[in-house]
């Protein structure tokens, strides 16, 4: 497994630099320095040199770097890599080079704690922080015996996530469900992809050791319920007639789906059923995939025509295709505009549009679009002429936006229920939310 | 640990002061903040490799046994780090660590263990010994989790002795554990200690596998890695057991960490070795790909890891991706390492079905910006030209547009395709050849220079000026790369055959230039050859020369049934980036083999070297996991280094380059002229032919090799530079 973690800023200063093995010398930090840091040709994030692989991956201004010998578990190391910075911007808040240099003692005790001879340990931060704190004020409660017990016990339990003892005036769970929507359209108009990759988070402020039951509007999940009384049918044996009143009841296929570690795998697997012990506060739920029935939130119309080598004119048609009474907000359309525009003048319907010469595009910007509406970019560029005649590469339009109580996939959450021995009653919220993902128009 | 603004102590410091500030603060610093500050700074020193620190090492010991954990935590890092430089000093830490293995506070008896256990002087492995036995079985089991990793880092210190001790025993006893953390990392550090020994072997039976999958869903994320891993070791007899257990390990495809989920893919693939009914193989297969295309949501660097997977899978098992191809359609801002792997399985999965979508795609590739990127786009609509005959026609249209771009890069490649095109299709799209000649002078890499001349050569008689064209070339020959010159005299010799008349001014040149002015062997070898072939019968040389040629595919990247099975052992781990067998890039890896077993459903491939695998038959692998009766699985050494696990070597892998031309073993002309004469004498015409039409003009490096099939290979320039190997060159060791 893992022989070092090595963390560098951008201009290749080693801010961390911990062996877990004897064959992390210190002279691969400059290996990597050279190599990788200030090697502007470097396209992979996997280096191997001789014996020794690099992984790295970027975040902020900080390249984290794993180093390993012989043929790792490279799935784990990034997923280490990850967690690392999840943990990191949970202590800190950000993870850049100011939180590390800010906190480099306190990386090493983590570091020392969640790995051991390179193997990844216990991750969870709620665990972590029970005894790895910014305060220096918990580090002395651990220092009792019966308090250090029970912190073992949580680090190697079965629930690790959890702590036993958690108590809560009011009870109350949220549950946001996030979709992000990607589009690949054609120039001509065909979509050439749609789909939706959607994550569901939860915020559990709920007291003791709750179970929870979870239910989508999941074709799967419908089908099991519907089938049976819970006498463990498999859902996928579909009949027609049963197809169409799904259709009716708004089920959506999901293609698949991902899990926090604390639902029950097994349980699902038979019978279909999301069920699970929350850490406390926030956590990604599930993660999941949809590829049929997608529901696309804008439909763009662009007319570009480039008028000799002099310039090129734009008519950006946008039309909101969901309800009237939603709204999305922060829609930004990125129009791109050859490398050799000299200027450009704008006129927008709505909104207001900019030309950003550094990032080669027009930039519209519509606050609150409406539900229904279309509104229009008509916009011109001149350019200037070049020696060298190269084509435009003409890239695609790009939007991101974000639309409340609205998914692209049709998913539903129908219920969410919570099982604790002291028969609490507890508050639980709903909220949906549509964003970009990768929404690319080709012209 | 106290937070916050401690970037001002990240400085280098001196030593003396350092030290003073150490021994600072004295009675009045009832917190010790004066040290904590000072040891801060020299914990930066030596992130910063400041090496000057190891002289405080005895002031640093001196605060080890402080009552505060923050400063103990700070010295034990310091320990680690320098223990190496001064052994003889860090001795003076050892009663302490000792001391604290026996503390009443299990996460100081973790720490301690923890932190001995990386101290690389003899006198800390040997003082770990007892105390670790002791730990074991402690009765918290965060340290008996600790103690179980500790067993692996001593093995690593000296493997002997704990070889000689009951260590790895006891840690085998510890699968019975009643706490699934520590049974995950028992796993991992007999997994660990198997990796680095060739004397150990690591068998797990049924009973045991089953009992393992059972606690998955009870250990963290990392622990049901490691248990994955483990199961690798585990070598079905039955093919219902094997069923069961793939079913059973299906779940964790849903994890959301994707460790689990590759290692469950690489578990289920292998026990699918073991699975006789080909139906349930084809359920598992299908749950096989949905976590594999949800992975492309997750970051970049896991995106490339799951699609370097998915073209390993997709040569094992193609019913595992029967997605939309469109899922593997580019983002723009995909990085592009990830574009180029996805460019790698579009082309794969292109059919006669998709072909239209997967063309327009290609095309709007080729407008990007990225050089590499478009390149290869473009190959890869060559490519898809020779793969799929029905849709040559309109491959072609496309390359032709690209080239109307004048983009001299797209140009060069779309000259290179288009010739093996012609090489695929003989007699039937000549007549784009004016089309492509129009750009002879944007060509200025030596590929595409020998493409083109090679079209000039091939259709010397249908191209108008041919003569002229060759002769410009001509020119310029002692300036040209090897790769140019062997392609004009081949050209040459073509053009003189199709055109004895133009021809015989140039010919006798050209093979005087190629025999008597070149240091290259090749192309001297080739030189006589062509000179003494139209010199002894010119009517052979015609046969031979512009005889009909092996086909070529596009195929060839498949790798070779003995690396493909290999690295499907291996799914998820850093090889399945590079593709390549593993011991080309990680020598010191222990090979993973199928293991024998009536189960197993694939009879073994030969390797050629005769060596096959011991058969090692089940029932001593139930009397090993017997005999020491420890419960789940067994790690057992043997003294003798021979072990029945020993893999074959890897077969050496010969390419058509290798097998075909001869080796030069001379220097000088004289005997390179004896040599080939001596060659040529004993060789029949047969051979030659195949000599020669499989010479390098086909582009693909291939001299008569023993098979008739040739194949296109795009990576012929990019050679395998190991230095570089994780770099820009990970996207080009295979495929496009």
């Amino acid at each position: 497994m893992l022989s070092g973690i090595l963390i560098f800023n951008q201009k290749g200063e080693n801010l961390i630099f911990r062996a877990f093995r004897s064959d992390c010398r210190p002279r691969l930090a400059d290996i990597f320095r050279i190599q990788v840091i200030s090697n502007p040709q470097v396209r992979s994030p996997i280096l191997t040199l001789g014996s020794t692989t690099f992984s790295h991956v970027k975040h902020e201004n900080i390249y984290l770097v794993a180093v390993t010998k012989s043929n790792a578990n490279a799935a784990l190391v990034f997923e280490f890599l990850y967690r690392l910075i999840m943990l990191g911007k949970s202590y800190f808040g950000k993870f850049d080079e100011e939180a590390v240099k800010n906190n480099f003692v306190l990386i090493y005790e983590l570091l020392d704690e969640i790995l051991d001879f390179g193997y990844p340990q216990n991750t969870e931060t709620d665990t972590l922080k029970m005894y790895i704190t910014t305060e220096g004020v918990k580090s002395a409660i651990a220092n009792s015996p019966t308090d250090s017990s029970r912190i073992t016990q949580q680090a190697t339990g079965a629930q690790s996530w959890r702590r036993s003892d958690i108590k809560y005036r009011k009870n109350e769970a949220f549950v946001d469900v996030i979709e992000d929507v990607n589009l690949l359209m054609s120039a001509t108009g065909t979509v050439l992809r749609a789909d939706v990759n959607g994550q569901i988070v939860m915020r559990a402020y709920l007291t003791g050791t709750p179970e929870c039951k979870f239910g989508l509007n999941d074709r799967l999940l419908l089908d099991n319920s519907d089938a049976s009384g819970g006498n463990g049918m498999r859902g996928g044996g579909t009949s027609g007639a049963s197809k169409t009143t799904r259709a009716a009841a708004g089920s959506v296929t999901l293609e698949d789906c991902q899990f926090h570690q604390c639902v029950k795998l097994g349980r699902f697997d038979a019978d279909r059923i999301i069920s699970f012990v929350p850490p406390d506060g926030e956590f990604e739920l599930m993660r999941y995939r949809a590829t049929e029935n997608v529901n696309l939130p804008f439909k763009v119309h662009p007319i570009v025509r480039e008028i000799g080598t002099t310039k090129v004119e734009y008519s950006i048609a946008i039309k909101a295709n969901y309800g009237s009474k939603l709204f999305a907000s922060n829609v930004i359309v990125r129009i791109p505009t050859p490398l050799n525009t000299a200027k450009t003048t704008e006129r927008a319907s709505q909104g207001r549009a900019k030309y950003e010469p550094e990032h080669n595009n027009i930039v519209w910007k519509i606050p609150r679009f409406s539900g229904q509406s279309e509104y229009v970019l008509n916009a011109e560029a001149t350019l200037t002429s070049m020696t060298h005649q190269k084509a435009w590469s003409r890239p695609p339009i790009n939007l991101s936006f974000s639309i409340l109580m609205f998914t692209s996939s049709g998913l539903l959450v129908r219920y969410l229920k919570v099982f604790e021995k002291n028969n609490y009653s507890s508050v639980k919220w709903v909220r949906y939310m549509t964003r970009a993902g990768s929404y690319e128009i080709r012209f | 640990m106290s937070s916050g603004g401690d970037a001002k102590l990240f400085a280098r410091g001196k030593v003396a002061e350092l030290r003073q500030e150490l021994n600072s603060g004295g009675k009045k610093d009832k917190n010790y903040s004066a040290k904590k500050i000072a040891l801060k700074k020299i914990v930066a020193n030596m992130t910063m490799s400041n090496n000057d620190m190891v002289a405080l090492f005895p002031d640093v010991i001196d605060c080890m046994n402080l009552p505060s954990l923050e400063i103990k935590k700070m010295c034990f890092l310091f320990l680690v780090n320098y223990s190496r430089m001064k052994p003889e000093v860090a001795l003076k830490a050892l009663p302490i660590l000792v001391d604290d293995m026996a503390d009443n506070n299990p996460l100081v008896r973790a720490l301690a263990l923890r932190t001995i256990s990386y101290v690389h002087v003899r006198e800390f492995v040997e003082a770990t010994f007892q105390p670790l036995k002791r730990l074991m079985q402690d009765n918290d089991p965060y340290v008996r989790k600790t103690a179980a990793f500790c067993v692996a880092k001593l093995y690593e210190h000296d493997k002997k002795t704990v070889e000689n001790s009951d260590l790895i025993d006891r840690l085998n006893k510890m699968l019975k554990d009643e706490n699934p953390t520590v049974v995950s990392s028992v796993l991992a550090s007999l997994v660990d200690i198997w990796g680095r020994s060739e004397s150990i072997s690591l068998t797990i039976d049924y009973v045991s596998a089953s009992k393992l999958v059972s606690i998955l869903p009870d250990c963290s994320e990392w622990g049901q890695s490691y248990i994955l891993e483990a199961l690798m070791s585990y070598v079905p007899q039955d093919t219902a057991e094997a069923l069961l257990l793939a079913e059973r390990v299906a779940p964790r495809l849903s994890h959301s960490n994707s460790a689990v989920v590759l290692t469950s893919c690489r578990v289920i693939l292998y026990l699918m070795n073991y699975i006789a009914e080909e139906k349930h193989i084809t359920s598992l297969c299908r749950k096989l790909s949905p976590p594999l295309v949800t992975l492309l949501s997750k970051p970049p660097e896991v995106q490339y890891l799951a699609l370097r997977n998915a073209i390993l899978i997709l040569q094992k098992r193609p019913e595992v991706l029967r997605n939309d191809i469109r899922v593997f359609f580019c983002n723009y801002n995909d990085p592009i390492y990830v574009k180029v792997t996805k460019l790698e399985l579009m082309f794969m999965l292109t059919t006669k079905e998709n072909i239209s979508v997967v063309l327009a795609e290609l095309r709007e590739y080729a407008t990007e910006i990225d050089v590499h990127f478009v390149r290869k786009a473009v190959r890869a609509i060559g490519k898809l030209a020779i793969k799929i005959e029905s849709a040559a026609k309109q491959c072609i249209d496309t390359l032709l547009e690209l080239v109307d771009a004048k983009i001299p890069y797209i140009v060069q490649e779309a000259t290179v395709v288009i010739r093996n095109i012609f090489r695929k299709y003989p007699n039937q799209y000549e007549g784009i050849i004016s089309h492509v000649i129009r750009n002879i002078d944007d060509l200025d890499e030596p590929e595409a220079k020998a493409a083109i001349i090679w079209i000039i050569g091939q259709y010397a008689d249908r191209i108008e000026n041919s003569d002229g064209l060759l002769q410009d070339y001509l020119a310029t020959f002692h300036d040209e790369t090897i790769e140019v010159q062997l392609a004009l005299l081949t050209a040459t010799v073509k053009f003189f055959i199709q055109r004895p008349t133009k021809g015989q001014q140039i010919v006798p040149q050209v093979l005087k230039w190629c025999t008597e002015e070149t240091d290259d062997p090749d192309l001297r070898d080739r030189g006589y050859m062509y000179w003494r072939l139209l010199s002894t019968d010119p009517a052979t040389a015609k046969q031979v020369v512009m005889g009909q040629k092996p086909p070529i595919t596009a195929e060839s990247e498949k790798l070779d049934p003995h690396t493909l099975e290999e690295l499907c052992l291996n799914v998820g781990t850093l090889a399945t980036v590079y593709l390549k067998p593993i011991h080309q890039v990680f020598r010191a890896a222990r090979p993973r083999r199928l293991q024998p077993s009536p189960a197993l459903q694939r009879p073994r491939i030969e390797d050629g070297t005769g060596i096959m695998l011991e058969y090692n038959p089940p029932s001593a692998n139930m009397a090993s996991a017997s005999t020491s009766n420890s419960g789940l699985a067994t790690i057992t050494t043997t003294g003798n280094p021979i072990s029945p696990v020993n893999a074959p070597p890897p077969p050496s892998f010969l390419g058509p380059t290798q097998t075909g031309s001869f080796a030069p073993g001379t220097n000088t002309s004289a005997d390179a002229v004896n040599a080939a004469d001596s060659y040529f004498n004993n060789i029949g015409s047969q051979q030659m032919a195949s000599l020669d039409l499989g010479g390098r003009d086909d582009g693909a490096g291939g001299g008569g090799a023993p098979q008739s099939q040739f194949v296109v290979t795009q990576n012929q320039q990019q050679v395998y530079q190991p230095q570089f190997a994780g770099g820009a060159a990970t996207g080009e060791l295979l495929l496009l």
